[in-house]
This record gives structure tokens, sequence and C-alpha cells, in this order.
């Protein structure tokens, strides 16, 4: 008789789950980014690499709502197109630190040990570079690209979800539903993937949005200087390189690109706040 | 154990894992695609241009004989010749150093500007606007990237209203106070920002311990109890903060320089990278992690002297 009320609590709390309104607008913000990366060619009003020799450093206006640029193109339709890149840039230079690195984690904080020194030498080792300096020098050894820059931060940036996960493990091991499952005879791999991991994971995942951000921010310093993606693509990055010749007579081709990248940076955070509030235990 | 032998401990624990980090480098530059002896003698070079060329720099002899001469030669301060420049490497960064310590010195004391008092007003008036407002300017600040905040900075007051210089390092001190404002700021923005954060949490804190309770039943002024209580603590999670981010001042240092075309190392990495000059790319990166180690052992000591909880062990 318990067991449907029960159900019937469990349903009724979850749809009085009310979203702040900081994590409604990044939603939003991202939302319409992941559009505009999907569906470029559908939302941007001109092709983002045509020249239109008659409409060189246009001033924004209705028909060019961001100006033009030097070579006559329209700079809402790059940004737009910008997304594109920025995103993969988003998505790439954090997907494999954050698989790795809570694998990693959970591993050293699961086994301790021998496993654990080896991390922490590691750990000793990667933050005494200074990481954007660390993805330059390999970046230049392997050749400007965006794959090559994809290949240097993900070599680096799976220590810091390595750390925030250890660290997790560690405390939720010690829990009793831990060692229960131990006294119940689990395998290691059950406890660590089914018990430990979904009680672990949060900060990664909270982090892996604030990552995101800061990977655009590489991304797209990297393009500035000429080591990332590469012109004419329209990264974001690059387009404000693009302009910065132009900064005192045309000053739009660098300062709409930028603000997008910031727009995204406050888009990531609001929603890595929303959701480390959501996910954080209640009570 | 004392002050002393904590410091000298703390030194010695840096050298194994600065020996590997020296490996690190050293194999690294070795193992990837892309050897210096093609890039020095360009696209053309036949294989016994190629050949003579490794021999002239070593590189025909077995790699840990390479590394025991390229330690041997780092301890006396030798980190090879540029390619490009013709010059040593280790004189180009002791030559170029100074602009970047400068930079990443002023940087760092105007941030600490920025925030502390920031901070304060922030966690003081908590939840009121003026709260909300400083939140969100630091907000845009750490979303925005450095070469951004650098160009636009540079182009309105520098080019547009002309209120500071557009570029250069000038000669004298007072003369770097004033060329280098510009990108110091652009610098010390990030850095205050992610300072500010965590200084506006410390603080608040900070106030609700019962620590302060007691100043504040004992009829402590309020000015003491946050000069005094408050403002301790909020300058040791500062230090500590610093410590951690000192690879990302180092990091957005080598963008603003590029920015403000401001002749330190950082623009000098660019350049090495760009010109494929190997040599100074290695000794700048293990400069670079010499810097950080340091940083790590000073912000380490300052926390121990600090704050008294800090067990020596």
């Amino acid at each position: 008789m318990a067991a449907p009320s029960l159900v019937a609590a469990q349903t009724s709390s979850r749809t009085r789950v009310r979203l702040k309104p900081s994590l409604i607008a990044g939603i939003v913000i991202i939302g319409s980014l992941v559009i505009m990366a999907l569906v470029p060619n559908l939302v941007a009003p001109y092709s983002p690499t045509n020249f239109d020799y008659q409409a060189v450093l246009q001033a924004p206006s209705i028909k060019h709502p961001f100006g033009t640029d030097n070579f006559g193109r329209d700079v809402l339709s790059r940004v737009i197109w910008g997304a594109q890149v920025d995103m993969q840039i988003a998505l790439f230079t954090t997907l494999f630190p954050f698989v790795f690195g809570t694998l990693v984690g959970a591993m050293t904080g699961y086994y301790g040990r021998w496993l654990d020194a080896i991390f922490g030498r590691i750990v000793d080792i990667v933050v005494t570079f200074p990481f954007l300096v660390l993805v330059i020098a390999i970046v230049a050894l392997l050749g400007p690209g965006l794959n090559n820059m994809f290949i240097a931060v993900s070599a680096v940036g799976w220590i810091t979800y390595g750390r925030l996960v250890r660290g997790e493990i560690l405390t939720q091991k010690k829990a009793e539903y831990a060692l229960a499952g131990r006294v119940m005879g689990y395998t290691a791999s059950r406890i660590i993937f089914r018990h430990l991991l979904p009680n672990a994971i949060t900060p990664a995942v909270v982090y892996w949005m604030t990552d995101m951000a800061l990977g655009i921010l590489l991304g797209s310093s990297l393009g500035y200087l000429g080591l990332g993606a590469q012109p004419p693509t329209a990264e974001w990055g690059v387009i404000i390189a693009d302009g910065k010749n132009f900064m005192t007579t045309a000053w739009w081709i660098s300062t709409f690109p930028g603000l997008a990248i910031t727009v995204a940076g406050i888009g990531f955070s609001l929603l890595g706040d929303g959701l480390a509030d959501l996910l954080r235990p209640k009570g | 154990m004392n002050r002393w032998s904590y410091i000298i401990m703390r030194v010695l624990q840096v050298i194994p894992t600065f020996f590997v980090v020296m490996a690190l480098v050293f194999f690294m530059v070795r193992l990837l695609p892309g050897d210096p002896t093609s890039a020095i003698l360009g696209e053309r070079a036949t294989e016994a241009m190629i050949a003579r060329g490794n021999k002239e720099l070593g590189l025909d002899k077995p790699l840990i004989v390479q590394f025991g001469v390229f330690v041997g030669h780092f301890f006396q301060g030798d980190l090879g010749d540029s390619i490009n420049l013709k010059v040593p490497v280790f004189r180009l960064i002791l030559e170029r150093m100074p602009v970047t310590l400068f930079l990443t010195l002023y940087a760092s004391v105007l941030a600490v500007l920025l925030a502390v008092p920031l901070s304060f007003v922030a966690a003081l008036r908590r939840d009121t606007g003026i709260d909300s407002a400083i939140r969100g300017m630091f907000q845009i600040g750490l979303s925005m990237p450095v070469f951004y905040i650098g160009l636009q900075l540079l182009t309105i007051l520098g080019a547009r209203w002309r209120l500071f210089p557009i570029g250069g390092y000038g000669e004298t001190f007072f003369e770097h106070l004033w060329y280098l404002f510009l990108p110091a700021l652009t610098l010390g923005f990030n850095l205050a920002a992610i300072l500010m954060r965590n200084l506006r949490a410390a603080i608040l804190e900070v106030l609700q311990s019962e620590y302060v309770d007691f100043a504040r039943a004992k009829g402590l002024r309020s000015s003491l109890i946050l000069g005094k209580h408050v403002l301790r603590n909020a300058v040791i999670s500062t230090v500590t903060l610093f410590g951690l981010n000192i690879g990302g001042l180092i990091g957005g240092a080598v963008i603003t320089e590029s920015v403000f075309a401001i002749p330190g190392v950082g623009r000098l990495m660019v350049d090495s990278i760009f010109g494929r000059d190997y040599p100074v790319i290695q000794g700048l990166t293990l400069t670079f992690a010499v810097l950080v180690s340091l940083t790590f052992i000073l912000t380490d000591i300052v926390h121990a002297q600090l704050d008294p909880r800090v067990e020596v062990t």
C-alpha cells in the first residue's frame, strides 16, 4: 500500500522543481548558439565567405546589422558561422579531458596506492607549466591548426577532471553504501561505475560547463595569434584578428565577434552555476 | 620543524619534479614530428645536408647522451643558440624577462587594488544592487578574452582618446609605469575577476565565523574587525589564489605582449613559434616552468607565515 504513494510523492516533487532565471538565461544563450552552430545556413542572412566589393567596410545598418568587413563580407553572417567553429572548439577541447579525466580520477581515487602516487607526480609536473604556454609549445611543435590545438589541450586538460573526481571518490568510497557494495561482493567496476561515480561526478559536470567557456577563450586566443583556426575560417578569434587593423575606422568587425565570445562565456557560466544548484543534494 | 627547514625542504621537493620537467621538454621537442634541422635548413634541404646539420647540432648522438649534454649545459646557463636571432637563448631570455616580470607584477598589483576593495563592498552590501553590479562586471571580465579587452582599451583609450601610448615600453621606471598601464590593466582585470569571485565568498565566510561574532561581542569597532580579522584572512586566500593563477598570468602575458607589441618573453615565444626557433621555445618553456615552481614555493612560504594553522610538515 505504501509503495504507490511513495512514487506519487516523488513525481510531484519532481514537477515542483523550479528553474532559476539565471539557469533559463544560460539555456537560452547556449541553446541559440547550438542552433546557430547546427544550421548556420538557415540563420545567417548572407554567405560568410562571399566577397562583395560593392559593400566594403560598411557601418552597421538594417541590411548589415553588424556591418561588413574589408572584403564586403557580412560580419553578422561570419559571427553566426563562427558559432559553428567555436562550439566545436568548446566541445572538442573538453570532451576527451572530461571522459578520460573522470576515468583516471575514479581509478586513482578508488584503488589509491601506487596508481595514486603516479597520478600525484603527473599532476605536480603538469601544474608546473603555465597551461597556455604548454598548449602553445605543443601547437608550435605539431603546427598551427584546430586539430593540433585539440590534441594539445586534451593532453593537459584531463588533469583537472582527474583531480576533481579523485577527491569526490575518496570521500564517497568511505560512505556506507560503498562499503555495503563491497560486502555484497560486487565487482570493483560495478561499485565504481554504478555506485560511486553517479554520486561523485557532479563537480566534474559543473566544471565541464566552465571549461567549455575556457575552451572558447583559449581557442579564440590561439586563433587571434594565428595558431588556432586558420583564415578564412570564420572563427571568432580569427575574425577579431582580421578586423584589428581597422579598429579605428571600422570598429564593428572586431567588436561583434568579441561580444559573441563574451556572451558564450556568460552562457556557459550561467549554465554551470544553474546545474550546480540543481544537482546539489537537497536537505 | 622551524620555518627555515620548511623552506629548504620545499625547495628540495621541487628538484625531482624539475628534472622530469626538463626531460619532458627535451623529449617532447625531439619525439614530435618536425625535426629542428629540417626547420633550420628549410624545405629544400637534401638528406646529406640534414645529416651534416644533425652532426653539427649533436643530434646524431643517442638521445640519452643528448639529454645529458642538455642538462649539463642548462646548469651552466647555456640553453643553446637561437636559430633565427643567432644569439644565446639564455641572453635573449635574460634581456626580455625584466619586461615581462614588470608587466605581470604591475598587473598583479592593479588586480589586488581592484579586487580587494570591490570584494569588501560586494560582501558587505551582499545581495544589493551594488553587489550585483560588481559581480556582473567581473563575470563579464571572466568571459571576455584577454586579447579582446586589450584591443578595445588600445583602440578607445590609446588610439581614439590618445590618453595612453599605444605600444612600446619606455626607458625609465615611471615611463614603464606609464607605457605599461593599459597592458597591465588588461592582464590585471582578468586576474581581478578570479580574485574577486573567491574573495567575496571568503569574506562572507569570515564575517559569519564565530571569532568575528566574538570580536563584535567584545564591542570592537567594526573597522578594527574588518581590518584585523577579515582582511588578514582575505589576504591569505588572495596569496593562495595568486599562486594558483600564476600560470594563467604568464599565459595572459604572452597574449597581452602580442596585442600591445611589448618586447617581453611572451612575445618572444609567439615570434619563435612562427620562426620555428626550437631552442628558444624549449628554453622559454623551461624558464616558465622554473618561474611557476618558484612562485608555488613563495606562495606556500608566505601562506605558512600568514596562517598559523598551516602545519609545517
